[in-house]
């Protein structure tokens, strides 16, 4: 590459020890389909009941998840408004990966799940809450989308970060998951 | 032969599938003294394997695990 070399040379390594891995989870949640989230949310709050620490990076479709149906901002742009039309809105509005069928296959896993009295999905969100999963929504995926920090759920342990936050605790963490 | 042992708190953890019943036990067991015992009862087969699994992880000691008629009881002692 002549002499772009010295540009493209990588940041030299910090010659810092490596921090302690500890006894926790983290989780790229990058997936905006119901099942795959609640996947990541009975994985986060079952590392809780294990003691571990656990902790979620929404990002990407994953992120129009945490969206409160029930707030609404103003200033939005036109391609932010029609984004924040077309994505779903909340934990309800999410579909399967598979079998949505219209939403006709969404709708019969929720009934089924209903009988086996598995938890929906705000349910679980609502529990990883009381049990101290955290949340952090990717800043990037945010502005991407046009979603504002005022239309997400009230979560009590929800931050926005980006990819060092993410790195730095995956660093430190004894599992790392993207789902 | 199991040896009947004396629980300080039942809890009913019947009809709950996973991961309700791991969370339920790790928030029950603080509610007890170290040293006393959680009777816990499913129905849920997963927690056959994953009642150990918490046990281990967490440092709990299951005592007892009985299995009849399509529950599972586990004996759990608080152990820190």
């Amino acid at each position: 590459m002549g002499t772009g070399q010295d540009v493209m040379e990588q940041p030299k390594q910090a010659e810092t020890r490596l921090p302690a891995v500890e006894n926790k989870i983290s989780m790229v949640v990058f997936s905006g389909d119901l099942d795959k989230l609640l996947a990541s949310l009975i994985i986060a709050t079952g590392a809780v009941a294990m003691g571990m620490k656990a902790r979620l990076f929404f990002t990407f479709w994953g992120t129009a998840a945490l969206r409160d149906a029930r707030k609404s901002v103003k200033g939005k742009n036109l391609m932010s408004r029609m984004f924040g039309f077309m994505l779903p809105n909340g934990a309800r509005k999410v579909k399967l990966s598979k079998m949505n069928m219209g939403g006709m296959g969404t709708a019969m896993m929720k009934m089924l799940m209903k009988k086996k009295k598995v938890a929906s999905l705000e349910e679980m969100l609502t529990l990883a809450g009381q049990m101290g999963v955290e949340i952090c929504i990717c800043e990037m995926s945010m502005g991407l989308m046009g979603f504002k920090r005022e239309e997400m759920i009230d979560y009590p342990h929800m931050s926005v970060c980006g990819v060092a936050a993410f790195l730095a605790e995956a660093a430190t963490s004894r599992v790392q998951l993207f789902i | 032969m199991p040896v009947e042992l004396k629980a300080d708190k039942v809890v009913d953890l019947k009809g709950l599938p996973c991961p309700m019943p791991v969370v339920r036990i790790s928030q029950e067991i603080m509610t007890v003294d170290v040293g006393q015992v959680v009777e816990a009862i499913t129905t849920d087969p997963g927690s056959l394997a994953d009642f150990p699994a918490w046990a281990m992880s967490t440092g709990q000691e299951i005592l007892q695990t009985d299995q009849a008629a399509g529950e599972i009881r586990f004996y759990v002692k608080r152990v820190r």
